[in-house]
């Protein structure tokens, strides 16, 4: 009985899973080992789950699980000074953003510190509205917002040209 | 609505998680701005380019089986779902912790063996109160209780029914307090649940000593070869009075 309905609300968002963990680790061989232990936590805490979205419950623990994960190996880059990076630098209006190439959106969101990479990910990959991000990350709503802008400033700084009809 | 108004909001505007109000303010304002305008466009065109680049990673399709393999294990064997990754961390702060709580329970009159002990007791019962936890036999009736916990333990516990007193039994569960599985009935006080852990110990019989963790009272004593724990958001003196009725009627 549990066991089905772990496998109906739970085991569909294994390519979310996958795709979360890739992203916060860095490589396939750990992403893997780590949806692997996030879905057996899952599988052994299924009780705990109170209904709704299976999938946020879901990334939560695939993220908590990486963060261990990147604790362990001693590469959890949290919360640089993100100041500096933010006060100099062009003006978000001053730079154009088209034709992205694949290659350097992926390089320049993978650079960004994990917080910001996460909520990208779940924002634009996932498709995650505001509040299911805030329950994934365990943060308020306007912290993602908030978060969303910066990794979005950020981006376009790092992406975008330099706007030659001059607006501003 | 002017420009750092306007800023603010671009984000949950780009990503429609504005109120109608809000969203219309932004639409005024950026038909007049150039500046804001080409912030909102900005993010739009990551927005797309994000999405239209194909940037999820696909598990390989051998990740499938493999998943599928360790979820089945973990039906078949939940124990070893525990500690099918990083076994060693596992085992080392599982032995740890047991070595900490065991000697917590050989030594039930040091205090700071109580707060652990406390803590403990009240994590096992804000748990049992999660839904379809509290209860593994439901049964007002401790000839159906008591037969209950044959075979599934090392000692008999006690079991009595205080409905007359006001506090009916409810049913009993097994529970693992300090790597060792315990005993514990379930009575009632009104809407109050009360949690009675009672496990074999060899320690000299003692009073009541309470303690109150997140604001759950808990009643701790010793007697007729038990350690007996009341876990309940009951208030401290009726916990305390059904303390004394159960050591009254203890073997």
């Amino acid at each position: 009985m549990e066991q089905a309905r772990f496998e109906l609300l739970v085991v569909p968002y294994r390519k979310a899973a996958y795709n979360l963990a890739r992203w916060l680790t860095g490589n396939d061989h750990d992403a893997e080992d780590v949806v692997q232990e996030a879905f057996l936590r899952a599988y052994r805490f299924f009780d705990r789950f109170q209904g709704g979205d299976g999938r946020a419950w879901l990334l939560a623990i695939v993220r908590n699980t990486c963060y261990s994960w990147m604790r362990q190996n001693r590469n959890l880059a949290l919360t640089e000074t993100l100041d500096e990076v933010e006060a100099f630098g062009p003006s978000p209006e001053s730079l154009l953003i088209e034709n992205l190439d694949r290659e350097s959106l992926r390089r320049a969101i993978q650079e960004l510190p994990v917080e910001f990479r996460e909520a990208i990910i779940l924002r634009e990959l996932e498709g995650l509205s505001y509040k299911d991000i805030a329950a994934v990350t365990e943060v308020p709503v306007g912290t993602v917002m908030s978060r969303l802008a910066r990794a979005r400033a950020r981006l376009i700084r790092a992406l975008g040209k330099r706007n030659a009809g001059g607006t501003s | 609505m002017n420009c750092d108004e306007t800023r603010a909001l671009v984000t949950a505007y780009v990503d429609a998680e504005l109120d109608v109000a809000h969203s219309r303010e932004v639409e005024w304002h950026i038909q007049t701005c150039p500046a804001c305008a080409r912030l909102v466009e900005n993010q739009q065109r990551l927005r797309s380019s994000i999405q239209a680049s194909g940037l999820r990673f696909d598990p390989p399709s051998s990740f499938d089986r493999r998943l599928d393999a360790a979820l089945r294990t973990a039906a078949k064997n939940p124990e070893r779902a525990r500690t099918a990754r990083w076994p060693w961390v596992a085992i080392a702060a599982g032995i740890i912790l047991a070595l900490v709580l065991a000697s917590k329970l050989g030594n039930p009159g040091k205090p700071v063996a109580d707060s652990l002990l406390a803590q403990e007791l009240v994590d096992s019962h804000v748990r049992s109160l999660l839904p379809g936890r509290l209860m593994d036999v439901e049964s007002t009736d401790r000839h159906t209780v008591k037969p209950w916990f044959n075979g599934k333990l090392d000692f008999s516990p006690p079991v009595e029914d205080f409905t007359a007193e006001g506090f009916p039994l409810v049913g009993g569960r097994l529970d693992s307090l300090a790597g060792r599985t315990v005993a514990v009935l379930v009575y009632k006080r009104a809407q109050h649940v009360i949690n009675l852990y009672v496990w074999p110990s060899a320690a000299p019989p003692s009073s009541p000593r309470s303690a109150v963790v997140q604001g759950y009272n808990i009643l701790n004593w010793t007697r007729a070869n038990f350690a007996w724990s009341l876990v309940s958001d009951l208030n401290r003196d009726e916990l305390q009075q059904f303390a004394s009725r159960l050591q009254k009627t203890a073997p």
